[in-house]
């Protein structure tokens, strides 16, 4: 646990000690509220349904360039070495990575609150519950990506690669659902069950179903553990 | 203590470490010394963790790399080869961040960090970024990773390349310093860097032992002759015939004229016998005068060579 926190901490200052956290914080802004803004105020409809459907789209591109450097960089450059030579976890070594990443993540989330107080300066009779679980919803979509991330990251030593797979990967899963047509009747089901956006657009709308949190929780789970059996092969190879 | 048995590490089918076997005991220096690409920083990676081995296994202070690696990490410091370092950091987060998870905290890591600062001499660089440093201080940052937990086994990959000469001789003293009650392991591909610091040295050829013992018992097992280098003036002709026919046992190897019979004469001789008061008998009864008589030591880095010959570069 400790060790954890120790990774977490770093992680965390390596982040906000560069530019390039609060390039990707602004940008993510930006560009949030440029399409949050755009269609609000001519819909005149008092909830955030455009800002929930704009962002896991941003995500896509924001969440593999933030992970992207997470392991990438510490095997181009060797720093592997002293932490892997150092009594620490791969578990540990991977979760503090994961949850720094998801932390600048959910930071970035935490700037479209600026849309949920215009939202309650001009709007009337707004459904918290369906806002609070969206943004729940929001989170539990960045945290899948983030595990997405950190797996391509420990697959390369190159920052570039592990950008296009995890873009990649994520693509896939934000795809899979919107592609239920082209699949046969016995498969659509199944592949519906994986796609992210399906779970998304349940808790979106409001409801908390344990199923899409159990899903939620298995993928990174899965992608999780699928970063620690990368660096343990490194070990034997 | 480390004990290295029957260690092999295959990368595919290159076979970088073929079962080697060495043991390494308390409070000893050990020179680790083989040509680039002989298989040294393969040896320090497993028995660090960081690697597994194909086969075989290390036992440190009787615990085994394949089931306590953690344990055996705690124990260990170790300065890897190309010492890498997380450029972005200050200084003072890096050792922190190492501190933390060597778990030396509170007034603890004060003193720790005192400690490290005051033998790396670091205190000028304390609040810099790690990337803005020297090589020398990087390297020094790298050696206070590695003993900032006071650890009884320092492993040392090539510690002091990259060093200036007055760096190098400070970290040789603190070397020598540490291992009066640690086990250092230093491994060199430069023998003179060591030589001096070192209780034992072993050679790694081709990923296999091909010597191991003191710089001592390394020469006397050598087999050669010792040169020696005699300069005089009045050598004449008959003289040096003279001298050629009454010492069967000294071989001369060449003669350089200089001027007036002022000669320069290149001896070889087997090492046990040592003929010098016998040549400067003949050369006063000669008439020789002599203005320098010099037998060349059999240095420890001609059995290097010898040893490393064939293949990688000779160091």
């Amino acid at each position: 646990m400790r060790n954890i926190l120790a990774i977490y901490t770093k992680e965390l200052k390596t982040y906000f000690n560069a530019p390039m956290a609060y390039i990707f914080l602004v940008i993510f802004a930006v560009v949030n509220g440029y399409f949050f803004t755009n269609t609000f105020f001519l819909f005149n409809q008092s909830n955030m349904r455009a800002l929930f459907n704009i962002i896991p789209l941003v995500y896509l591109f924001f969440i593999p360039a933030v992970t992207m450097s997470l392991i990438a960089r510490e095997k181009n450059v060797g720093t592997i070495e002293i932490v892997h030579t150092m009594p620490i976890k791969d578990g540990e070594f991977i979760t503090g990575k994961f949850l720094a990443a998801f932390t600048l993540i959910l930071v970035g989330l935490g700037t479209t609150l600026l849309h949920l107080i215009t939202l309650m300066n001009v709007g009337m009779n707004i459904d918290y519950g369906a806002v609070l679980t969206g943004y729940l919803g929001l989170a539990m979509v960045g945290a899948v990506y983030t595990s997405v991330g950190t797996f391509s990251s420990s697959i390369t030593d190159n920052q570039v690669v592990a950008f296009i797979i995890g873009l990649f990967i994520v693509l896939v899963f934000f795809l899979m659902d919107k592609m239920l047509i082209f699949v046969p009747a016995s498969m659509a089901g199944i592949i519906q069950y994986l796609s992210v956006d399906y779970h998304f657009s349940n808790i979106s709308r409001g409801v908390i179903d344990s199923r899409n949190l159990i899903y939620f929780a298995s993928v990174i789970g899965f992608f999780l553990l699928m970063t620690a059996r990368m660096l343990e092969i490194r070990k034997w190879r | 203590m480390i004990k290295v048995e029957k260690l092999s590490k295959y990368y595919g089918d290159v076979k970088a470490v073929k079962s080697i076997d060495f043991t390494v005991n308390d409070g000893e220096i050990l020179g680790f010394l083989g040509a680039n690409g002989a298989g040294k920083t393969t040896t320090l990676k497993v028995i660090t963790g960081y690697l597994m081995p194909t086969s075989g296994n290390v036992y440190v202070n009787d615990m085994n790399i394949l089931e306590h690696s953690h344990e055996i990490q705690k124990q260990i410091g170790y300065l890897a080869e190309l010492n890498p370092l997380y450029n972005e950091m200050i200084v003072y987060d890096f050792l922190e961040f190492i501190a933390k998870i060597r778990r030396i905290e509170g007034a603890a890591y004060k003193k720790a960090l005192v400690r490290v600062i005051d033998q790396c001499g670091l205190s000028g660089v304390v609040h810099r970024q790690i990337g803005a440093c020297s090589k020398g201080y990087k390297q020094r940052i790298g050696l206070a990773t590695a003993m900032i937990h006071d650890p009884a086994i320092l492993l040392l990959d090539e510690p002091v390349t990259g060093l200036d000469p007055n760096q190098i001789v400070e970290i040789r003293e603190l070397i020598k310093e540490l291992g009066k009650e640690k086990l250092v392991m230093i491994s060199s591909h430069i023998l003179q860097e060591i030589q001096a610091t070192v209780d034992r040295i072993v050679i790694i050829h081709k990923g296999e032992i091909v010597a191991d013992g003191t710089s001592q018992e390394l020469m006397s097992g050598f087999v050669g002759n010792t040169q020696l280098t005699l300069e005089a003036h009045k050598v004449n002709d008959e003289s040096l015939q003279t001298f050629a026919a009454t010492h069967p046992a000294i071989n001369v190897v060449k003669t350089e004229d200089l001027k007036n019979d002022h000669r320069i004469l290149h001896l070889e001789y087997a090492k046990e016998k040592d003929p010098r008061t016998e040549i400067f008998k003949f050369a006063v009864d000669s008439g020789w005068v002599i203005t320098e008589m010099s037998p060349h030591q059999i240095e420890l880095e001609n059995i290097f060579r010898s040893l490393t010959k064939e293949g990688g570069s000779n160091a």
